[in-house]
């Protein structure tokens, strides 16, 4: 059995393209969006080729809509398979939500109630994704301008029990904890220290931004100090993960979000010692 | 409330703000709500505005948006790529702007040009490989990047101008009915205006006629001099345009030497 893997990576955003192909950006991973190379041919799936020769990838996707209630879509399964099948990647990772219903697709990561049909739709959802895929899949949890009620659960009691019932893993976004927590009002590290984190295989950490009422998930900000707390509280008690800077929009020069990265490797060797 | 419900609600919510489906989510929920309206219809209008690049710059942002929005409520999107929510997009404009054909022709240029970018690869034959051909019988398997539309209008001028940061000409009615082909070549998607005969050609190779077929038909139109030497012109343009990835049947090696006689005579 090969150890699970660890490193630092970053998101793979056109921008920066040319540096990934061109020289060697020191990360250990890099992570795309499946959907982006989920086509025919082309220039992107050629990109993610030459990617894939030099770094471990990480498929992250946006709309396999976990939680829809009519189920999964078998043509999306089929185009992800296909792309695992050449790419070989590290993680096949999507979010706790849905986009997608009876052949409407919001394209948005829509809040579920945490209640127990909701956990037998994910359930056989997530058993469905893992036969078709051939992977265990990581989920991550989201980000939320709802908290759905009524519930029967909270969200790292449902967490948990999709790990128990279908064996998959945990995509941990840090960012998303912490924009929902704001938004809903719950405490983050009572979040973070019931969650199981023996099942972590990855971290996201990524930037939000005020909205009127509420915290908005956009990716387009550094890594703001509270989200750097909620890594520090964690990373002594996570096993070996993938932790990685996510940014989506206003995307800055590859230098600052190395730097950001570096940051991140500072806080994880501190969990080291502090550990052990 | 069961979680296809409350899913429906969601749905109606988003695509056509339906308050008492959003009542039923919940009573505390109208400030996520919100934000998740905005969220549908601002990401839905950023795909056609990345998409639809050049149609933009030609009709003003403010335009563009308004026609958008009456897009956003009249298609809700139904594929797993956002990258499918363009496909109707032209048809909106040409609903919206009657008077105005080429708007939706240069809808249709940004949009084949956004498709052409993902087809399936297919790796261009060069002059070489179509040596020792059998002319009677070979059918020519095209790109399946390639689009065909008819146009009434020089939006292929102002398309190409737009691209170039160049004034635009003013539109024109295009002087013959005539075609337009988007494809993909080694070097990225490429538009470019055809004559009616030329895109006539195209079509009826893809649906499988033979080469020798499209000769025929061409001196027919033409007569033999103009038909042969017009159809000599498209295998070579075709060729140059990495438009031909395959000839169909193959040549057989006793038949080698005759085909190429063949091919020599009826591309002379």
């Amino acid at each position: 059995m090969t150890a699970p893997f660890a490193g630092f990576g970053l998101g793979l955003r056109k921008p920066h393209y040319a540096a990934f192909l061109e020289g060697d950006v020191a990360v250990d991973f890099v992570e795309v969006i499946s959907e982006n190379f989920m086509v025919d041919g082309g220039r992107p799936r050629e990109i993610l080729r030459q990617v894939r020769a030099r770094y471990p990838v990480a498929l992250h996707g946006v709309s396999m809509s976990l939680g829809s209630a009519d189920g999964l879509d078998e043509r999306y399964l089929a185009r992800l398979r296909d792309l695992i099948d050449e790419i070989d990647p590290l993680f096949v990772s999507d979010h706790l939500s849905w986009s997608r219903i009876e052949g409407f697709n919001a394209h948005d990561l829509l809040p579920l109630p945490y209640t127990l049909e909701a956990l037998d739709i994910v359930c056989a959802n997530i058993d469905r994704a893992q036969r078709a895929l051939g992977r265990c899949l990581l989920v991550e949890n989201p980000s939320s301008y709802i908290d759905v009620r009524p519930a029967d659960m909270s969200e790292w009691q449902f967490l948990e029990a999709i790990c128990s019932r279908t064996g998959c893993q945990l995509l941990l976004d840090l960012n998303n904890v912490f924009v929902s927590a704001s938004n809903h009002g719950f405490d983050a590290l009572t979040y973070l220290d019931a969650l199981p984190l023996d099942r972590v295989r990855q971290i996201h950490l990524a930037g939000h931004s005020q909205g009127r009422a509420m915290l908005i998930d956009t990716h387009d900000q550094p890594v703001p100090d509270a989200v750097w707390r909620l890594y520090a509280h964690v990373a002594p008690r996570l096993g070996a993960v993938a932790t990685m800077i996510e940014r989506d929009d206003d995307i800055p020069p590859l230098a600052e979000l190395l730097a950001e990265l570096q940051t991140a490797r500072a806080i994880a060797a501190q969990a080291i010692q502090v550990a052990a | 409330m069961s979680l296809l419900a409350l899913q429906r609600d969601m749905r109606a919510w988003l695509t056509a703000q339906d308050a008492q489906a959003a009542g039923r989510i919940g009573r505390d929920a109208r400030p996520g709500l919100l934000i998740y309206q905005n969220n549908y219809r601002a990401q839905l209008a950023a795909c056609l505005e990345a998409i639809f690049d050049r149609t933009r710059a030609w009709m003003g942002r403010e335009a563009f948006l308004a026609a958008a929005s009456v897009h956003i409520e009249r298609v809700p999107p139904s594929s797993w790529t956002l990258d499918a929510y363009g496909a109707d997009f032209p048809q909106t404009l040409a609903r919206l702007h009657p008077e105005d054909p080429e708007i939706a022709e240069l809808a249709w240029i940004d949009l084949t040009l956004d498709q052409a970018f993902v087809t399936m690869d297919a790796e261009p034959l060069s002059p070489a490989a179509l040596t020792g051909v059998d002319w009677d019988r070979a059918v020519l398997r095209l790109s399946p990047s390639l689009s065909l539309a008819s146009q009434t209008t020089n939006a292929a001028a102002i398309w190409s101008a737009l691209a170039a940061r160049a004034p635009p000409p003013p539109v024109e009615a295009a002087a013959a009915l005539g075609g337009l082909r988007v494809w993909r070549s080694r070097q990225g998607p490429r538009v470019r205006a055809i004559e009616a005969d030329e895109a006539r050609a195209l079509e009826r190779t893809r649906a499988g006629a033979r080469f020798a077929t499209i000769c025929d038909d061409a001196v027919d139109r033409l007569g033999a001099d103009e038909g042969v030497r017009r159809a000599g012109r498209w295998l070579e343009s075709w060729l140059r345009d990495d438009l031909i990835v395959g000839v169909f049947p193959e040549c057989s090696p006793c038949l080698a030497a005759r085909c190429l006689d063949a091919s020599q005579a009826r591309t002379r």
